[in-house]
């Protein structure tokens, strides 16, 4: 389901996104972004020893904030900002969840806009990466 | 774990500097390598068809994607596939590195197609005292993206952090 610019409210939330990021779809980020860090796949790597696991990329946590954004636009708008911060690590095999909320909705020159607030929240209920994101609709 | 760091004036003489431009591809190959990690099952990131039915000329760059830098062995970080030549340098000789932060502001579409000629300066260096971690150096950098029209497709901003 496309969002609708008339049916959008403040408050609303976005369909949530569930990911639990395997191994494997770490490697598959890793050569699909370039990030070779062997802290996302290597569990002898010195400092995902000292960690006690390899972790999953912020980046990928942001790109799946990305996506969570492009799922609930649909395509009938586009994304004109998005940030997150890194405030917590993530590991393999466990469920990150991506939500996100309306945080305000308004017209300026002609222009649909909706800011959101976006994040992503672990297994126990921690918001490891919040972040923000302004999309302009057609 | 680095108990005492502090900002000398040598590293505080890379704030301001820019890199060299470096040239990112947009491919159809690369933009579904990326929508594959990420884990994307939508068609509009993988299909021309489906992408051009959703009003893209073209594959688009899904969100937080800004292209594939030119990768040669030598002039390219190994490990991140990032420039190394011409760019600014830290040399704060701290081993271990996180990511901070990240925001992308969007000023064009990105298409399968594109180039992207990316240009990054360091904005700001900080030291911040972490419980788990000691000093933290926090090093700010700014990457804006230019298409192969001349126009400015977006700019990156994110924050490293080195420990």
């Amino acid at each position: 389901m496309a969002v609708d610019w008339n049916t959008i409210r403040e408050g609303d939330e976005l369909p949530v996104l569930k990911k639990k990021p395997s191994v494997t779809q770490l490697v598959k980020y890793a050569a699909g972004s370039g990030d070779f860090n062997p802290l996302h796949h290597d569990f002898n790597f010195p400092q995902s020893k000292m960690l006690k696991s390899i972790i999953v990329h912020g980046r990928f946590k942001y790109a799946a904030l990305g996506e969570l954004v492009s799922n609930w636009l649909g395509h009938r708008g586009r994304i004109r900002q998005i940030s997150c911060q890194y405030r917590g690590m993530d590991f393999p095999d466990r469920e990150v969840t991506c939500g996100g909320k309306v945080a305000r909705k308004w017209e300026e020159g002609g222009r649909k806009l909706v800011q959101l607030q976006i994040w992503t929240e672990n297994d126990e209920g921690k918001k490891t990466t919040p972040g923000q994101a302004l999309v302009e609709l057609r | 774990m680095a108990d005492t760091f502090a900002l000398t004036p040598e590293l505080e003489a890379a704030i301001g500097q820019a890199s060299d431009p470096w040239t990112y591809e947009v491919t159809t190959t690369s933009v579904r390598a990326f929508a594959r990690g990420v884990g994307y099952t939508d068609p509009v990131y993988f299909d021309t068809e489906a992408a051009k039915a959703a009003g893209y000329r073209n594959l688009p760059a899904p969100p937080t994607y800004l292209g594939t830098p030119i990768f040669i062995p030598g002039r390219s970080d190994d490990t991140f596939s990032s420039p190394r030549e011409g760019q600014p340098r830290v040399a704060h000789g701290l081993k271990n590195v996180l990511d901070g932060g990240t925001e992308v502001e969007y000023l064009e579409d990105i298409c399968a197609g594109d180039t992207l000629t990316g240009v990054s300066t360091i904005g700001a260096l900080d030291i911040r005292d972490s419980k788990a971690l000691g000093k933290m150096l926090i090093v700010s950098m700014d990457t804006k993206y230019t298409n192969q029209h001349g126009r400015v497709a977006a700019v990156l901003k994110s924050q490293v952090i080195f420990y």
